[in-house]
């Protein structure tokens, strides 16, 4: 069988990847090996996050956030969009200086952001501990339900004749001819390798690694946080290499269900809830939401982040291997970048403009 | 026999019995409603339904079915 | 001294804290209730069994629920209305017994829709039954037992409704003839339910009425007005402790060897949690699991063991489900009670796990508790892993402070 592109992993990028390049007219198969939507993409928050960490992840957090907005109103009610914003809370002077470095930083850029002292954050969020500086607020961040997204995705793709395979792996591809396990084989012009922290079982070598994430969702209370919560400290957790770290982020579900994170483990695949990891992220939790020591946990999970050196994920041909392209290495911010990995993946595939410089997420850049 | 508060409404109850027990005699029909609005009571009796959860003393999300009765304990459905 | 902990004070529990505590082990055992005797002995257990327990030394804490375990640590993560405790073992018991299954139908979401034991446990802990009407539906010996005992509290039992067909249940009664003791259970039970009709290959269509049940469609027969309609399909092990644990575990129930022992070195699974059979069968599997873990032989009660085996399958066969109960749910009706999601959303699925995932079936405080084994029933889904914690707890208790080298 030859088709135009065989993507291998159905998860969120995956899936926007189908529907992008489908749209342009490409005959595409996807292949996932287990449920689609059910690796990474359901493990996470579902936030969706304009980020300021560098300027190439602002653009591409920028960008796809953009195109969220643009597809919510299409979204089916079980992808449950909800329009919450962001609050980054400052617990100290210090914090509130960098508050205001992102404050001008998105205002620059356009990016709604307001200020908040430590009575308007109290007033913001009365749940919030007494005591913390302030924080500042993005409301043009939202949630949405990432597994049900990624089948709408589907569901378009398939719609303009793309096809899902389930329960295949591509195992092995060359000069353009995709091996699955089951031995059968798939003439493809274009690999796309969208399988997550496992994605150098297919392409070997490339800079990706998995970092390990706890989350608890609890019972429903609703009203209790208005805002996805994050603090400050987030950034320096996501970038730090190396060592277990955590830090406070709280999301409210429309459901008032809470979920609650985030911790990262660096080089392990082991899936098991680990207790001291889990103590340490409600630990911090509680320090800025209190009264979470009595609300009622309900499960906790943990999801494999794929992580690159730097911070940014890979999308672009595959170094040293014909016809592949990659499209991971999102670590937290898959959910947010995957409309607009599509974009910048599909520019370089179909040789045309792109919104954003693809640069800076090409593979085999120097880190 | 002792004294509980029942959505603010001061009822006697035998000593020794459920929330749960407490709630169905004072004639309560819905504990709490479900996520499409449905009003729901208890189920399996022992905690693993959760369906009978209530307020009490101002702390959410409690089994009914799990919890005794104590004197001056306030209890709320929603 | 040998730490044993046994989790779960019915039957099983019992009988395992008794053999390990007189052959020299320290014991505790926990229960969520506040008393022993678990679900079958709720309100007051079996006078012997009670007094031996006592009599051995084993320390209970009831009001605790087990919210995480750690099978490399050998500890257990236990919530109390005072706080929480860790608690170290050197052999652990799993004897976390079973609940009932619910099979949905149209109405049973409708307050007044209980558990056949469900109901028994409600009326146990409180609820005043006199002069009211009441259904009681579904399936097994329980229902026999339930109904006898909502009767004996001033309840009108209108009828029960038993799925199995007369013959099977005629083919079971002979074998009663085999076991005297049993025998006298059943003729008790028959005089008590004097004039109750007893219908079998009969179910429970639909429950009507508005904000609760006012009445149930029973197949082939007229509708019976009620104010309560107590039905349950039997019983489904309790495992969640012993996936946690990483025990391997089948759809029958955790698995174990010929001494109780599961697949995790040091954990001990006993009763109904292991394959639902009953009480007898419960407390001879407590025993050989009490004695296993106090290091002593177990080979003398292996044939007791046999014997109640061979009874808890002549049950099950009995009662076993018939089909047309898996077409009793419209396309509206819930089957996830805690996420409200329809027989259509789920029935569009290929597996439980998808399904989760998709429509959140599952997700909720019940974590699949009820919907699991309907779902399993409905579209022979099997089960996937559980995450802690076992039951829902309060974020503080999932916190444990560091502890020093032990």
């Amino acid at each position: 069988m030859t088709v135009d592109v065989v993507i291998a992993g159905a998860g969120i990028v995956g899936a926007a990847c189908a529907l992008e390049l489908a749209e342009a007219g490409l005959k595409v198969m996807v292949v996932e090996w287990k449920i689609p939507g059910g690796g990474a993409t359901a493990a996470g928050m579902g936030h969706i996050v304009a980020m300021d960490d560098s300027e190439a992840q602002f653009r591409l957090t920028r960008y796809s956030q953009t195109l969220w907005n643009e597809l919510a109103p299409r979204l089916p009610e079980d992808a449950e969009h909800l329009p919450c914003g962001s609050l980054w809370v400052a617990a100290d002077e210090e914090e509130m200086v960098e508050c205001r470095r992102k404050l001008s930083y998105y205002n620059e850029r356009g990016v709604t952001a307001q200020m908040l002292d430590e009575r308007q954050l109290a007033d913001a969020e009365p749940r919030l501990r007494r005591g913390l500086a302030g924080g500042l607020v993005t409301p043009e961040d939202s949630v949405v339900y990432p597994p049900c997204v990624t089948r709408y995705l589907l569901d378009r793709a398939k719609g303009l004749r793309a096809l899902l395979i389930t329960g295949k792996k591509v195992i092995a591809v060359r000069d353009g001819l995709v091996r699955l396990n089951d031995g059968s084989e798939i003439s493809a012009g274009a690999v796309v390798n969208a399988t997550g922290a496992v994605a150098p079982e297919l392409t070997p070598g490339i800079d990706i690694q998995p970092r390990k994430g706890h989350l608890v969702i609890t019972d429903r209370y609703p009203g209790f946080v208005r805002h996805q919560l994050i603090e400050l400290g987030y950034i320096r957790s996501a970038h730090a290499v190396g060592t277990d770290s955590v830090a406070f982020n709280v999301q409210p579900r429309s459901t008032g269900q809470l979920l609650i994170g985030s911790s990262r483990q660096l080089g392990t695949f082991d899936p098991a809830t680990e207790m001291p990891m889990l103590s340490t992220m409600l630990r911090r939790a509680m320090e800025y939401l209190p009264e979470l020591a009595g609300v009622s946990a309900i499960r906790t999970w943990t999801g494999f982040r794929p992580a690159t050196s730097d911070s940014l994920p890979l999308i672009g041909p595959c170094p040293g291997v014909d016809r592949v392209w990659l499209a991971t290495g999102h670590e937290g911010l898959g959910i947010t970048t995957s409309l607009a990995t599509a974009k910048v993946l599909a520019a370089q595939i179909l040789q045309r403009e792109c919104a954003i410089p693809v640069e800076p997420y090409l593979p085999g850049r120097p880190c | 026999m002792l004294s509980i508060f029942l959505n603010g409404r001061l009822v006697q109850v035998p000593d020794g019995i459920s929330v749960a027990a407490a709630l169905l005699g004072a004639g309560v029909t819905a504990f709490r409603h479900s996520i499409s609005g449905e009003p729901r009571a208890a189920l399996c009796g022992m905690g693993i339904c959760f369906e009978c959860r209530v307020t009490i003393d101002g702390r959410a999300q409690q089994k009914s079915c799990q919890v005794t009765c104590c004197e001056g304990m306030k209890v709320d459905t929603a | 001294m040998t730490r044993v902990v046994v989790v779960g004070a019915g039957p099983a529990g019992m009988a395992a804290a008794c053999r390990a505590s007189e052959n020299g082990a320290q014991v505790t055992v926990l229960d969520d209730n506040p008393a022993v005797g678990g679900q079958i002995w709720r309100g007051g257990s079996s006078a012997i069994w009670f007094q031996r327990l006592r009599k051995s030394g084993a320390e209970f804490l009831g009001g605790s629920q087990v919210v995480m375990a750690d099978a490399r640590a050998k500890t257990l993560l236990v919530e109390r209305a005072e706080g929480f405790r860790s608690l170290p073992w050197d052999k652990l018991i799993v004897a976390t017994g079973s609940r009932e299954l619910f099979l949905p139908f149209p109405g049973w979401t409708l307050p007044g829709v209980m558990g056949a034991g469900g109901m028994q446990a409600l009326v146990k802990s409180g609820l005043v039954v006199k002069r009211k009407t009441v259904v009681v539906a579904g399936s097994g010996p329980l229902l026999l037992a339930v109904a006898s005992y909502l009767k004996s509290r001033g309840a009108r039992v209108a009828a029960i409704v038993e799925q199995a067909p007369l013959k099977r249940l005629v083919g079971f009664g002979t074998r009663l003839l085999a076991s005297p003791g049993k025998l006298v259970q059943a003729a008790q039970l028959q005089l008590s339910l004097a004039g109750v009709p007893y219908r079998t290959d009969c179910w429970v269509e639909a429950a009507e009425g508005e904000g609760q049940v006012r009445r149930v469609l029973v197949h082939g027969a007229k509708p019976i007005d009620c104010d309560y309609l107590a039905v349950g399909y039997g019983l489904t092990p309790n495992t969640e402790l012993a996936s946690v644990l990483g025990c391997e575990v089948s759809c029958d129930g955790v698995r174990v060897d010929r001494r109780q022992q599961t697949s995790v070195a040091d954990v001990y699974c006993a009763g109904e949690s292991t394959g639902i059979g009953g009480v007898d069968l419960s407390l001879v599997e407590g025993e050989i699991a009490g004695l296993a873990a106090a290091g002593r032989p177990t080979e003398g009660l292996t044939a007791k063991r046999r014997a109640a085996r061979l009874f808890a399958q002549a049950l099950a066969d009995a009662f076993a489900l018939r089909p047309e109960l898996r077409k009793l749910c419209r396309p509206e009706t819930l089957v996830c009670r805690c996420e409200d999601v329809p027989y259509q959303k789920l029935a569009a699925h290929s597996g439980w796990r998808e399904a989760k995932l998709l429509t959140r079936c599952g997700m909720g405080p019940c974590q699949g508790r009820v919907c699991g084994a309907a779902a399993e029933f409905l579209f022979g889904w099997g089960h996937t892993g559980v995450r802690p914690p076992v039951l829902p707890a309060r974020v503080g208790s999932l916190v444990v402070e560091e502890e020093t080298q032990s």
